[in-house]
């Protein structure tokens, strides 16, 4: 099993977390305008990278706080990790 | 045992080496199908294509043949899934499942020991008993038992209340069954080669050619291939493929581990799935129990998975079936699975007129191999998909006709 570092609460293992998949996928700003192919882009569509992914993950049986972290899907290593808002992604808060 | 004299170099003594069962091809120049992916969909749409008289065929694998997924999953084989698109679908491939040793010449070891799906909750039961039903609408052999009848049918399964999660009754479908996964990919290269088709291996796809709307050739790590239609099989690593032709698609690679007890006495007459305590368990010809679980939740190319995932697993099939606590795990492995929102597969056109996509088949692509080749193949050669398919083009994501299958998938992602 490998280490996560937390950014809150530093190295733990990788069962106290859960996935929350790509981040910085933002809630469209005018939903109303969106067309059924935007929709289903928004919706269903996410990015599938062999290589480093910014993803976001929750620290559930810790701290329960949000955080990105940058990993390479092809190693599953994790690359770096920060806090979301460092990062720049409101879509969770 | 033969004893080599002094100077003889080991193994000297031993037979030739047998014949290979398929041709390994170098590419021509060009062809008017290349199909990209050399595992079971792949080589069954060719053995399909051939059949339909299209010889003039390549398969591109970029290692070697049927080592990635083909290797790696649970060779389970049913229909009962709850929605009429799917039923036609896996109906079909099991039908042709069971005539297959036959068209292909060659043994696949398939046995239809039936498969139970046990409930454990009163939601269970209640979706449990709809599928069944459905399935009859469909044609498709299906029998709800309560917790006697599941042990009946497999004695060794815990039914007694005192577990965490109780067995409160099974679907059942007898005509379900395993295969030999290595057989049938080798049975299908043996067909198509024969035809004339080219398996060419160590043949990565690097890029496309493209012109307009149409892609005139595949770029790979031994040339550039010239191409009448793109036929996509590459399971997991469909995604790679389609940001080379900035397509778009709704699918996420993950982690799907399984893992083979040691050789042990014949105990496990049927096939278990459980989706709420998240094992599946098969005794394979040879006696291991090969068992599967969910998908490892983040995604991954790597082929490997958390330790934490098979733990739980393992707890599940130990509460399901005590006779397995003294088993020994001998392997474990994970293949890369192409997992889509609704747990159906995206097969059809692509924005590319002559680029026909076959994937998100995630965590039950094996049981399809036979049906989706057919029915794939009838796709690339009339270049329309063929009504078995038709529900399950990439247009449904924007349309909303989504084919939900979560339930019945099984395997929880």
């Amino acid at each position: 099993m490998q280490l996560i570092a937390c950014p809150w609460c530093g190295p733990r293992e990788e069962l106290e977390f859960s996935y929350g998949g790509q981040a910085h996928v933002a809630y469209p700003s005018d939903p109303a305008a969106l067309t059924d192919e935007q929709w289903a882009r928004f919706v269903f569509f996410r990015d599938n990278p062999k290589g480093p992914f910014a993803e976001r993950w929750a620290h559930s049986a810790g701290c329960r706080r949000w955080f990105t972290a940058v990993r390479d899907t092809r190693t599953h290593r994790f690359l770096s990790v920060g806090p979301l808002a460092a990062s720049g992604s409101g879509a969770t808060s | 045992m033969s004893t080599a004299s002094p100077g003889t170099a080991p193994g000297a003594a031993l037979p030739e080496h047998p014949d290979a069962l398929w041709r390994d091809a170098a590419p021509k120049r060009s062809y008017d199908v290349v199909i990209v992916g050399g595992g079971g969909h792949g080589l069954a749409t060719a053995h399909y294509l051939a059949k339909l008289g299209i010889t003039d065929v390549a398969v591109v694998e970029k290692g070697w043949l049927a080592g990635g997924n083909m290797a790696r999953n649970t060779t389970l084989i049913r229909s009962n899934y709850l929605w009429d698109e799917s039923a036609g679908i896996y109906e079909h491939a099991l039908k042709l499942w069971e005539g297959l040793e036959e068209d292909l010449g060659y043994p696949i070891l398939f046995s239809q020991r039936g498969v139970l799906n046990l409930a454990h909750t009163e939601q269970d039961v209640r979706d449990s008993v709809r599928r069944v039903e459905a399935n009859k609408l469909n044609g498709i052999d299906a029998e709800w038992l309560d917790p006697d009848e599941v042990a009946k049918v497999c004695p060794i399964v815990n039914v007694s209340d005192d577990i965490r999660y109780p067995v409160q009754g099974a679907t059942f479908q007898p005509r379900a069954g395993i295969a030999k996964h290595d057989y049938v990919a080798w049975g299908f290269a043996r067909r198509a080669s024969d035809a004339g088709v080219d398996i060419i291996q160590d043949c990565e796809v690097t890029g496309f050619v493209t012109e307009g709307d149409r892609v005139t050739g595949v770029r790979t790590t031994r040339g550039d291939i010239g191409c009448g239609t793109v036929a996509l099989c590459a399971a997991g690593h469909t995604s790679v493929l389609l940001d080379m032709l900035g397509v778009p698609a709704p699918l996420q690679s993950h982690p799907l581990q399984a893992l083979v007890s040691e050789l042990l006495e014949p105990v496990h007459p049927t096939i278990v799935m459980s989706n709420a305590v998240h094992v599946y368990v098969s005794q394979a010809h040879k006696g291991e129990l090969v068992m599967g679980a969910g998908v490892d939740t983040y995604n991954g190319y790597g082929q490997r998975g958390a330790f934490h995932i098979i733990e739980r697993q393992m707890a599940a099939a130990v509460e399901l079936f005590p006779v397995f606590a003294r088993a020994h795990l001998l392997r474990s492995w994970a293949g890369v699975v192409d997992v889509t929102p609704d747990a159906s597969p995206i097969v059809g056109r692509t924005p590319y007129d002559n680029v026909f996509l076959n994937c998100g088949w995630g965590t039950g692509g094996f049981k399809a191999t036979p049906g989706i080749g057919w029915a794939f193949a009838d796709t690339v050669a009339h270049g329309r998909p063929h009504p078995l398919i038709a529900p399950f083009g990439l247009d449904r994501f924007v349309t909303g006709a989504l084919v939900d299958e979560h339930g019945a998938a099984a395997v929880a992602h």
